[in-house]
């Protein structure tokens, strides 16, 4: 979230879509509850389904899974041809005035620049067009056709409403009615929020269905605005801690890149990753780049990490190629790795296409899962009937069991959703021999160190220097990691403008990232955790919670990265000179001398704006891109490309391009596309979802949860119910071309059959929260039936998009 | 709560005592802010020390399915269609503590039922001899016999919660706040700002539910269409105390006896009868001196404790 749970409350509008946040994130929905009671704000769901958001929300339209660029595409069109956006904050926030190289170009579904061998493009023409001094041209007046804002104005000048109903079965006048209630909030004083999840990220579109949505928030000017942002919900109360630790092979702690074979040493890798200065003035944050990653190799290799020894970056593994789960299951089924730790992870249950998953396995020599839980992974040897057909004599993959404790059974931080870092304290111990995941982890490198001691063994050295200064090196505690992770002073840190003062002592904790250096002298696991556990002691575990401004900003409970920030681009909630564009809900303002308010300025506070330093402080333009000159793999603004199983053969915005069918850039490795079913066979669209009852395959072990909705069921409209002969409660099997599950016909008013391009489309929902391991009713992995392709930039699976038929079982 | 807060018990004629002074508590359950998400439905089994079978589902999401001795609430879900709009109405469903309960009328078995002066209703198990009256009482089909111990069970309103001074369970733990617990008079102020609130969204008919033919009730709702209380799964209109009771009571059941049983139980009834007219007038004339408390403290905080 740019914004934080809290900050709901102050939105005038909240609009659902991509999400559902009443049913996957109860206790948070109670900020969009506040808003309608205390602000009279208006909630609005944008669903395949009626969801329980929709329940209580004041408008509900719906739209075919899938298709939510279409349908925010028309919104940015409805905003632009009826002048509903902020144009100050436009003209001086965005790129909207930037020029665009002449060679750029968009013509039937494909972008400049597409390799078609490769499946990807080069952006050269996606760049700015620059003058002799390296500084982009701009048209203040927007009105020049490269300008971004008349690229923009262009781009989307087809998703008229007529095509919106057409494409996501919105019915017109229903589209027309959001797209009004989202133009109001183009004034200053009306502001937007938008709650999504996991209904944007499981799309092969997903991340451009985000930017279409970060488009929308930036035209009317809602970034940087208590009550407005963009906001994603994260799925596990602490899923945004892990993000920020980077728990992935492309990436390290704080969102830097891992290391890879194109940067064999830090000179080439520091150089590729920082980025210069684009204008004059901004603050182009990630400049700091050395400072974070050196200050990182420190917390990794402490004293051993050295200038002459490029502080251990050789001791790094480079990279290869492509790192995501879908890459990383498609190796293990082609025989490439031999063993596999699954920490807090149940991949036969949670990556798309369980029998690829399960094929997978079984080609491991072994299997480590750590979990509280006997999870199906662990079992994914053991014939369950029905629900788990195989052969366990025909699976040579050795499986071991350690148990690990539950997240209430030890302390540590969790990161909520709105970057909030807030400590916790274990409830109750462990039973039996579980153990908490790091002393897991601890034991197992002690012991691999132990066996490297002698010097024998291929290339012992990164695991004998890693640092590892704990002071039982086989349980690391939870306080003595977090205040690696917050950051300390391994020499004296010096003042730049004046060396004789110091600023931190060697082995004080350090206050922020400010106060990161290159040279070797601080040490920091993740520098937008910086500051965490300064030497005031661990302010994640702060408890206060009054709240002086009443917008609920609370700076002195937890800690929100970065630099206890709650709302991020904060400087964008004022206007040029510094004033806020709403009084009401100021959250910075400039008040003559220094940036104050009511939270940490994102821009050097004494700053003035006279200055023009922009407040997309992270961009070295300093504004943000609504045209994406880098970052996006299949092109510098969304595009509406069909699901990869769609019922459509063509995309209706290209019909005769069948190449602009799906998403161009999509990776779709050998093997599956074959396994990609066609509307002939599998006629009806499905997504996946959870219910409120249960949590993904977890609470299916919890007798009270399994009370709440003991069996599994799928959910379909009246009318697909009528043309099935499928009646309530009846048993069903839906089947896609991966194959199929049987569950309880929930046969509800609540999923309409839509009229897509003239033909009619029938959604079934899939519930996904059974298995056969716990104490519901036994039941399927509801990703037996999901496709094995994911977001062309993330790589997340394609749950929400795909093709099945449905009979009576 | 003691026995001090006893105001009516079932089939007793003795005269409840009145030393101590009370005020009227009552849950609102704001159907328009409600998610369904069944949180109170578990808050209730862990706070009773509850567990229901693990069901089936029937084709709904209502789950389980309908109340049990160990189902004290569950959430009814109903899709309808008003003024061309799709919604889906989401009710908690369970005791409503009637300020006139069919239940206690009903029931035969001296203290198997008793009415708190606060406006709980609670079932006294021990005392309960499972003939089921108070089921045949209860004009909202509430309580449940258990198959295990034959007696009856159905919401405290946590009762033992309250009496210390904390919500109930189900307030306690619903996560949007849809669950409100206080004074009756503070319950009915909030909601008027709730109705306001529906109103100006185009729910004209929007208000409470508190319904008279039972005396009014404890535990209310907030209602978007509080003109069709049936669209919320067959809430009743108008309910009240089913004639039938008292004809059952006094007639059909002896019928259905022979002998011996039918002149004992006859007389029985007949003597509970009598009993139950006297604890009536005591009733209404205690309502009275507890509304004048009541205005005599109108300017306090809502009490918690009570």
């Amino acid at each position: 979230m740019t914004n934080h749970w809290v900050d709901i409350k102050n939105a005038d509008l909240i609009l659902i879509m991509g999400g559902n946040a009443a049913e996957a994130h109860p206790c948070g929905f109670k900020w969009a509850i506040e808003a309608k009671k205390h602000r009279g704000a208006k909630l609005v769901v944008v669903d395949p389904r009626f969801t329980r958001s929709a329940a209580v929300a004041d408008f509900y339209a719906p739209i075919r899974t899938g298709s939510d660029i279409a349908f925010l595409g028309g919104v940015i069109n409805y905003l632009l041809s009826n002048n509903k956006f902020n144009a100050e904050y436009v003209r001086y926030y965005t790129n909207a005035t930037y020029l665009i190289n002449e060679s750029y170009s968009f013509a039937d579904g494909m972008f400049s620049g597409f390799d078609e061998a490769k499946h990807s493009y080069a952006n050269d023409s996606w760049q700015y067009q620059k003058g002799p001094d390296g500084a982009p041209y701009m048209d203040p007046e927007m009105q020049y056709p490269k300008c971004v804002l008349q690229l923009l104005k262009q781009h989307y000048s087809s998703y008229t409403p007529e095509m919106v109903e057409s494409v996501t079965g919105t019915p017109k006048e229903d589209f027309l009615n959001i797209a009004e209630m989202i133009g109001e909030c183009s004034k200053p004083d009306k502001v937007m929020t938008i709650l999504y999840a996991l209904g944007w990220t499981q799309h092969s579109v997903g991340s451009q269905m985000i930017r279409t949505m970060a488009i929308i928030q930036l035209l009317l000017g809602n970034i940087g605005m208590a009550g407005g942002g963009i906001n994603a919900l994260r799925g596990h109360a602490n899923v945004q801690g892990i993000t920020d630790m980077n728990l992935f092979g492309a990436n390290l702690p704080g969102y830097l890149a891992s290391p890879s074979d194109k940067e064999p040493n830090l000179q080439a890798f520091l150089a590729a990753k920082t980025p210069k200065p684009v204008r004059m003035a901004q603050m182009n944050y990630w400049v700091n780049y050395p400072k974070f990653m050196v200050s990182l190799l420190k917390a990794f290799y402490g004293p051993n990490a050295t200038a002459e020894n490029n502080f251990g970056y050789d001791w790094m593994p480079k990279i290869t190629g492509a790192q995501d789960v879908l890459a990383l299951f498609e190796q293990m089924h082609q025989g490439k790795l031999n063993g596999f730790f699954c920490q807090g992870f149940n991949p036969l249950a949670s990556v798309s296409h369980k029998a690829k998953i399960g094929q997978a396995l079984a080609k491991l020599k072994y299997l480590v899962v750590m979990d509280p839980l006997a999870t199906e992974t662990s079992e994914f040897w053991k014939a369950h009937g029905e629900y788990n057909d195989v052969k366990p004599e025909e699976v040579q993959t050795e499986v071991f069991r350690l148990p690990a404790n539950l997240f209430a059974e030890q302390e540590g931080s969790f990161t909520n959703s709105g970057r909030v870092i807030q400590w916790r304290w274990a409830g109750q111990n462990a039973p039996g021999e579980g153990k908490g995941d790091m002393e897991i982890m601890a034991l197992l490198f002690t012991k691999l160190k132990a066996m490297y001691a002698d010097g024998s063994g291929a290339y012992a050295e990164p695991i004998q220097k890693l640092h590892w200064p704990y002071r039982i090196p086989t349980s690391p505690s939870p306080e003595e990691v977090a205040k690696e992770v917050s950051g300390y002073a391994m020499a004296d840190v010096l003042d730049p403008k004046d060396p004789t003062k110091i600023l931190a002592k060697a082995g004080e904790q350090l206050a922020g990232f400010a106060l990161l250096r290159d040279d070797g002298s601080t040490a920091c696991g993740n520098w937008i955790y910086a500051g965490s556990w300064s030497q005031a002691g661990n302010l994640m575990a702060r408890r206060d919670n009054s709240d002086p401004s009443g917008l609920g900003q609370t700076l002195n409970w937890g800690f929100a990265w970065p630099a206890n920030r709650r709302i991020l681009y904060n400087r964008a909630s004022c206007d040029v000179s510094g004033k806020p564009w709403d009084a009401s809900r100021t959250v910075i303002k400039w008040n003559g001398k220094a940036w104050v308010g009511n939270d940490i300025p994102d821009i050097r506070a004494d700053t003035p704006p006279s200055e023009s330093v922009g407040p997309f402080i992270m961009n070295p333009e300093g504004v943000a891109r609504l045209f994406a000159i880098q970052g996006m793999k299949e092109g510098p603004f969304p595009v509406h490309y069909e699901p990869f199983e769609s019922p459509l053969e063509a995309n209706p915005f290209f019909p005769n391009n069948a190449k602009a069918r799906n998403n161009p850039a999509a990776r779709v490795f050998k093997g599956d596309g074959d396994n990609f079913g066609k509307a002939a066979d599998f006629p009806h669209v499905a997504t996946t979802y959870r219910l409120v009852e249960h949590f993904h395959y977890w609470t299916k072990h919890s007798v009270l949860n399994a009370i709440t909705q003991p069996e599994q069921f799928v959910e379909i409209g009246e009318s697909l119910a009528k043309e099935a002969g499928i009646g309530h409660g009846d048993k069903v099997r839906v089947s896609s071309k991966r194959g199929h599950i049987e569950a309880v016909a929930v046969v509800t008013k609540r999923i309409r059959s839509l009229q897509i391009d003239g033909k009619l489309v029938h959604t079934v929902g899939i519930p996904l929260h059974w298995g056969f391991k716990g104490v519901t009713r036994p039941g399927y992995l509801a990703n037996t039936l999901t496709p094995y392709v994911g977001d062309a930039n993330t790589q997340t699976p394609e749950f929400k998009s795909f093709l099945v038929k449905i009979e009576k079982a | 709560m003691s026995s001090l807060d006893i105001q009516r018990r079932s089939a007793t004629t003795t005269e409840p005592p009145q030393a101590r002074h009370s005020v009227e508590v009552a849950k609102l359950i704001d159907v328009s802010t409600c998610i369904g998400c069944k949180a109170c439905q578990v808050a209730c089994m862990e706070w009773n020390d509850l567990r229901d079978k693990v069901g089936h589902n029937i084709g709904v999401y209502d789950n389980p399915a309908d109340l049990t001795d160990q189902s004290w609430t569950v959430m009814r879900y109903t899709e309808t269609e008003q003024n061309g709009k799709l919604e889906w109405l989401i009710r908690k469903d369970g005791c409503m503590h009637c300020a006139d309960p069919g239940c206690l009328k009903a029931c035969p078995s001296p203290g198997a039922i008793i009415q708190y002066t606060n406006g709980i209703v609670d079932f006294q198990q021990e005392h309960c001899i499972g003939c089921g009256y108070c089921i045949q009482g209860c004009p909202f089909n509430i309580p449940r016999l258990s198959k295990k111990d034959n007696k009856a069970y159905k919401c405290t309103l946590c009762s033992d919660r309250v009496t210390v001074g904390q919500a109930p369970a189900c307030v306690k733990t619903c996560p949007t706040g849809a669950i409100h617990f206080g004074t009756k008079e503070a319950m009915k102020d909030y909601a008027e700002t709730r109705i306001v609130d529906l109103k100006s969204r185009g729910y004209e008919k929007a208000g409470l539910y508190d319904p008279q033919g039972v005396g009014g009730t404890h535990v209310m709702y907030v209602l978007q269409h509080a003109d069709q209380p049936q669209l919320y799964s067959k809430l009743p209109d108008n309910p009240h105390i089913s004639a039938s009771v008292q004809l059952w009571k006094g007639w059909t059941k002896p019928l259905g006896l022979a002998g011996l049983g039918l002149i004992a139980l006859g007389s029985f009834f007949h003597f509970v009868r009598r009993g139950r007219k006297v604890a009536e007038d005591e009733y209404a004339a205690r309502e009275k001196s507890l509304a004048t408390v009541q205005t005599s403290q109108s300017d306090q905080p809502p009490a918690e404790r009570v």
